[in-house]
């Protein structure tokens, strides 16, 4: 069986199969894949015995729900006005500069994928902006660029976060 | 039960406790203005997301306006419907829906009939204040609907249908903000979902944003070809709604001046669907007779119960949703289709036209006939055996194009041989009709014996899910009834479960059956106006001289000169079809 239908089995019976137990379980989903397929919504939509639509329509509603394939690192930078004005600008061209992407894309080998965010609140320590779940704030271009060398570093490595 | 006091307007009212402001004002005739709400009384149908804000009032002691349809009357609350401050609120959201929206009503589809024109309109905006982003998505044709979502004011009224009354579960709220748009899973276009075409999204669309897919032009350019032969049927449900396209009240029956429009609209021959619907009850009843009659001989293979097999929606359903139990619908085809199959054999023959020249029309009150026509089973060498299914508000706008006084047209009767037909053929346009129909024709032939009664009015009403025992002589036969598909999913998993009682069951995919069907003129949300045609279908049912299909002298014709019998090898061949697996 394909891996993607037992973990979303597992979730299921984990979490139940009734309407409210699907957010958790497209959560469960983008944590393990970075991504919902259509395939893995189609399958949570048989597993909970709800239209596709509905699964669809509640996967898009959501921004950290996403749906198009994403790279193994998700940054998101915060797009709102206190970062802005504390030189987000700056950071993001640095970003797009080192990974050769823009916003909405995800580098040719699968690493990083870059979007922007609404508040992270962090606005006390903008600009911020999140890779998958770890936050990282005050940034600088400077900043920016050595922890994404970090994540560089690391992209070999199976397993992490 | 506890009441609650308020006052609407200075005018004291006593409601019960749970009644909405909306509700409590429309009893003592005060009335809201309303946008996505929707509500068929009696049907259990009801939309209120409270998304649009036309509703809103003042209530003395609350900051913000409320949304009458969605806010509970509570004691004592005293509420204005009208102040200055409630109408510019209203002409505000209005103001604001208009400019995201097209302003093409001049060429739309549904002008005249759209309510937020009627909105606009009512509140007397002559200018938009804001203007701002527009919405931009593409067109989605499929052979019965056109989704054009630019037009959308997101009301959730076809969601409410698709979801919650249908159970089919096709169309949700996709994506977030102004992005938000109604659409099918993976925003992939109808035709590629499990969209049954009931219809009942457009029959229920406050604008232009769903409308069905319009065949006029086709059916004029057939009209003009002199070397074609254009023969039209007309369905049961259509004349008793057709008249309110023509300011006529509803309910009220127009069977012979539809005929004489269509004789003026230049059709060669005026048929009547209701002549194939007998001819469907002969198939169908002697199919369910050959089902329970091995049943009672101890056939323990034998499909018990029967499903009716008219609606091409109803058909879609069961084969998306239900494929394992695609043995159990009768096999006979829908009365739309059998005509086609006669005409394009039987008539072509009778008249010596090629069956290429022969163009069969139908009037049907129903979006999903549109597409069972175009089924390719449907077809012989690509020529299909309905050419077109034009809806009922088709048909009223090729007589105002062709300027026809309808309401003043004289009565005129169909042509022979296949305009011919009974009251049984006239109640398929309702809910019950279809099942009664079979039980005149099933009785007679089961025992050999005369009717005691025509009317059976167990097997009537407007209940979603309805049942009754007729005694077959001795025999009980178990009947159930579903319309609208939501009823219909639960017949059909007591069926899966092994726990279904019955012998035969009706299924209708629209809330009424046909009278209800996505291609009536708009009711508006009003549940009077189905049980008005409701009424109108069973009156000229009891006009009729016959009333039972078998007694129909044109069925026993055609039987006699060409089909033979009820399920003999050129009836199945005909008449009869399969059912696929489209899970």
């Amino acid at each position: 069986m394909n891996p993607v239908s037992d973990l979303i089995k597992n979730l299921a019976d984990q979490h139940g199969r009734s309407r409210h137990n699907l957010l958790p379980i497209l959560q469960g989903v983008v944590e393990q894949e970075k991504y919902l397929s259509e395939f893995s919504m189609t399958e949570i939509a048989r597993e909970l015995d709800l239209p596709a639509a509905e699964v669809y329509g509640t996967a898009t509603f959501y921004s950290f729900l996403e749906h198009k394939k994403m790279g193994r690192y998700i940054i998101r930078i915060c797009k709102t006005i206190t970062c802005s004005m504390k030189g987000k600008n700056q950071v993001l061209l640095a970003i797009e500069d080192m990974l050769k992407i823009n916003v909405g894309e995800t580098t040719p080998d699968g690493t990083f994928s870059l979007l922007q965010t609404n508040c992270l609140g962090f606005c006390h320590k903008a600009p911020a902006m999140l890779i998958n779940n770890e936050v990282f704030t005050d940034l600088t271009p400077e900043k920016v660029r050595d922890i994404l060398s970090t994540y560089m570093k690391k992209k070999g490595a199976s397993h992490d976060n | 039960m506890e009441m609650i006091n308020l006052t609407i307007d200075h005018k004291p009212v006593v409601v019960r406790k749970g009644t909405t402001v909306l509700k409590a004002a429309s009893s003592i005739g005060i009335d809201i203005p309303t946008l996505c709400y929707m509500k068929l009384d009696d049907m259990n149908i009801e939309n209120k997301p409270g998304g649009c804000r036309v509703c809103v009032v003042e209530v003395k002691g609350r900051k913000n306006l409320a949304p009458a349809c969605c806010t509970e009357a509570t004691e004592g609350m005293e509420i204005s419907t009208h102040t200055i401050r409630v109408v510019n609120a209203r002409r505000t959201v209005v103001e604001l829906i208009l400019s995201d929206h097209p302003a093409d009503c001049l060429i739309c589809a549904k002008s005249g009939n759209c309510e937020l024109q009627d909105m606009a309109h009512h509140l007397g905006i002559r200018q938009i204040h804001y203007e701002g982003e527009k919405s931009m998505y593409r067109e989605d044709t499929s052979p019965a609907i056109i989704r054009d979502i630019n037009k959308c004011i997101m009301c959730r009224r076809c969601e409410t249908m698709c979801n919650d009354v249908q159970t089919v579960g096709v169309l949700s709220a996709i994506n977030r903000g102004f992005n938000a748009v109604v659409a099918p899973a993976f925003e992939m276009n109808l035709d590629h979902s499990v969209c049954t075409y009931c219809g009942q999204c457009v029959a229920v669309c406050p604008t232009g944003a769903l409308t069905e897919v319009d065949q006029t032009g086709a059916v004029i350019r057939a009209l003009s070809d002199p070397m074609k032969t254009v023969i039209v049927q007309t369905a049961p449900a259509v004349r008793a709604a057709l008249g309110e396209e023509f300011g006529m009240p509803a309910g009220t029956l127009v069977t012979g001046k539809m005929v004489a429009a269509l004789r003026r609209l230049g059709f060669d021959y005026v048929f009547d669907t209701d002549f194939a619907a007998d001819l469907t009850i002969l198939e169908e009843g002697t199919e369910l007779l050959n089902r329970l009659s091995a049943y009672i001989a101890g056939d323990q293979n034998v499909k018990l119960p029967i499903l009716t097999s008219c609606c091409p929606a109803w058909v879609k359903f069961f084969e998306h949703s239900f494929p394992e139990l695609k043995d159990i619908p009768s096999t006979a085809r829908s009365p739309q289709q059998m005509f086609g199959s006669i005409a394009k054999t039987y008539f072509a023959d009778k008249i010596k036209v090629k069956r290429e020249n022969l163009v069969v029309v139908s009037i049907m009150p129903c979006l999903a006939k549109k597409y069972e026509s175009s089924r390719p089973e449907f077809a012989v060498n690509g020529n299909p055996d309905v050419d077109y299914a034009l809806t009922t508000r088709e048909l009223a706008h090729l007589i105002n194009l062709g300027n026809i006084e309808f309401k003043s047209l004289p009565n005129e009767e169909f042509d022979a041989p296949l305009g011919e037909s009974t009251g049984a053929g006239v109640i398929f346009g309702t809910t019950g009709g279809v099942i009664e129909a079979a039980v005149r024709t099933a009785y007679e032939l089961f025992t050999g014996k005369p009717l005691p009664r025509v009317d059976f009015e167990e097997l009537r009403g407007m209940d979603g899910l309805r049942k009754a025992t007729i005694d077959f002589n001795g025999t009980p036969i178990n009947i159930g009834i579903a319309h609208g598909l939501g009823n219909a999913r639960k017949l059909l998993e007591d069926i899966q479960a092994g726990n279904s009682e019955f012998h035969a069951i009706e299924i209708m995919s629209c809330p009424g059956g046909c009278i209800g069907g996505g291609g009536q003129p708009y009711h508006h949300g009003n549940a009077e106006i189905l049980k008005k045609r409701q009424k109108a279908i069973y009156s000229e049912d009891k006009n009729k001289t016959l009333r039972k299909s078998h007694e129909n002298p044109y069925i026993k014709k055609l039987y006699e000169e060409f089909l033979g019998a009820p399920m003999s090898e050129k009836a199945h061949h005909l008449l009869h079809t399969k059912y696929f697996d489209r899970s």
